[in-house]
């Protein structure tokens, strides 16, 4: 308990992006991930935030997504520049296009041993809780 | 406008730990030495641009500086565009002087991140800080990835930029890092954050370096014993973080090579030699198929039998770049370019007539071109 408690004192900070960011974790602690679609344009976006960053409008809505996405890079951390995730090493980060078209920072996880490239498979979504907060996650799809 | 306002001096600080020295003296010392080889008296200098210090950022940092100097500019103010704020205040520094707002401009930078804190190279990126999101190089290490991928291009091409750069670096007295790299060095160097090894990465400095920018005709009517000619720049800044550019491997870079070709009236056939902006070795990738000396994925082209060496196709960042040099962003690049035109360079390219340089900043955020002539 008070490990998790002091994971969330030590975790990031607030977002750059406005009080959208807070109904998105939201979301995520009942198992959701969403995204914003503008009502004026349609464009679909993440991270959140107040305005389309297409047209401007600051009319939007949450989507659910469905999960499903695809890889578009990944990188192995070797070291560790963030000291929370010292004995995590080595870990990854990779960054993925839901299938809605948004896309965003994740950690694959379930990976096979053995290197592979992974750039273009599919993954689909694992909520996990970790460092005080529901995180999205992707495992690759079977 | 090409040609019409010239590099008239350079100066430099030592390069990599300078323990002690703020990033006012660090600066003073260049500026002092630019002014000196370009032959002027301190006083007629009337304009001040210089980029911000990200080891410890402050307001109205210019205004510090100038009054640090004596001096109250008609022009100047601090510019944030990273690494790309060089050549970026070049060009805004010639146009001043081209539209009669200054006559001569000192552009400076001064950072010591070996000595102070070099934070800003290692943040967390809001949010996503919690996947273990941070640190510039990861950014470039996920860019490098689907770069490879994308052109089916071996590491061996990062190799080859890190080899040349290394190589010409140990020729350099002034370079922080005096230690040639074969390619099983590099094949055996640890990675940093993968496919990126601490052989792609530059290095961490202390250090400034400035120029003195007036028009040739200035420079002619004060003597100015070396002045080169400015013959095109351009600038072009992707502004977006790197996961949600639509293609990773794509930037501003190419815009903004076109733009500074454009107004030199030259193409990448009439350059002799480049100091490319070598932050990480996928950058000097990026960046030359940008330029378009070769097509995506052609790379290995140049690269092949030592072509970024001098006596090679392109030879590249001949005083040794940031990768060995002086990891400080960017108008090192700049002074080594003048120092080509000007024939005076170490790793000295034969007949050498004219020099494109690249300035970059973020994660290939911004991006600045500049094209000197003789």
């Amino acid at each position: 308990m008070s490990d998790t408690a002091s994971a969330e004192r030590q975790g990031p900070p607030p977002s750059d992006w406005g009080p959208p960011g807070d109904a998105y974790w939201a979301a995520l602690d009942e198992g959701r991930l969403t995204f914003q679609r503008c009502g004026a344009c349609g464009n679909g976006w993440l991270p959140p935030r107040t305005e389309c960053p297409r047209c401007w409008s600051p009319d939007w809505r949450w989507e659910k997504a469905e999960g499903t996405a695809t890889v578009v890079s990944w990188v192995i951390y070797h070291t560790a520049f963030d000291k929370r995730f010292q004995e995590r090493l080595p870990y990854n980060v990779a960054v993925v296009e839901l299938d809605e078209g948004p896309r965003m920072v994740t950690n694959l996880v379930d990976l096979p041993d053995g290197q592979q490239d992974l750039i273009g498979r599919r993954v689909e979504l694992v909520v996990q809780r970790d460092l005080g907060r529901a995180l999205p996650r992707f495992r690759l799809s079977p | 406008m090409r040609g019409r306002a010239v590099i008239a001096g350079i100066g430099h600080t030592a390069f990599g730990k300078l323990p002690g020295r703020s990033t006012i003296s660090l600066n003073m010392e260049a500026c002092r030495k630019a002014v000196a080889d370009a032959g002027v008296e301190k006083d007629r200098v009337d304009a001040l641009f210089v980029k911000v210090p990200t080891s410890r950022v402050e307001m109205m940092y210019g205004q510090k500086l100038a009054e640090a100097m004596g001096m109250t500019p008609r022009v100047g103010g601090v510019w944030d565009q990273g690494g790309a704020s060089n050549i970026s205040m070049i060009s805004f520094a010639a146009m001043a002087i081209e539209a009669g707002q200054c006559e001569v401009a000192l552009v400076t930078l001064a950072d010591n991140p070996r000595t102070g804190t070099r934070q800003a190279y290692e943040k967390p990126w809001s949010d996503d800080a919690i996947f273990g999101w941070s640190s510039v190089v990861a950014g470039y290490a996920m860019i490098a990835r689907r770069y490879l991928h994308d052109t089916g291009l071996s590491p061996d091409v990062f190799a080859d930029i890190a080899m040349a750069c290394r190589k010409h670096g140990a020729n350099n007295p002034h370079a922080q890092l005096r230690l040639p790299l074969t390619r099983d060095m590099y094949g055996d160097s640890p990675w940093v954050v993968e496919p990126l090894r601490r052989d792609d990465c530059c290095l961490v400095s202390d250090g400034a370096a400035a120029v003195v920018v007036m028009s040739a005709e200035r420079a002619k009517a004060l003597n100015v014993p070396a002045p080169v000619p400015i013959l095109g720049f351009g600038q072009g800044h992707s502004s977006c973080d790197v996961p949600l550019r639509p293609d990773l491997t794509e930037t501003m870079a190419g815009v903004s090579g076109r733009t500074a070709f454009a107004m030199a009236g030259l193409g990448p056939e009439h350059i002799d030699v480049a100091q490319i902006y070598d932050c990480f070795t996928i950058t000097v990738a990026m960046t030359l198929e940008a330029y378009s000396f070769c097509r995506k994925g052609e790379l290995g082209r140049i690269a092949a039998d030592g072509g970024f060496e001098v006596g090679g196709r392109l030879p590249l960042n001949t005083s040794g770049g940031l990768l060995s040099e002086t990891g400080m962003p960017g108008l090192q690049l700049v002074l080594e370019g003048v120092r080509q035109m000007r024939g005076s360079s170490v790793n000295q390219v034969t007949n050498a007539k004219t020099c494109i340089v690249s300035n970059q900043g973020g994660i290939m955020h911004t991006h600045s071109t500049m094209i000197l002539g003789q």
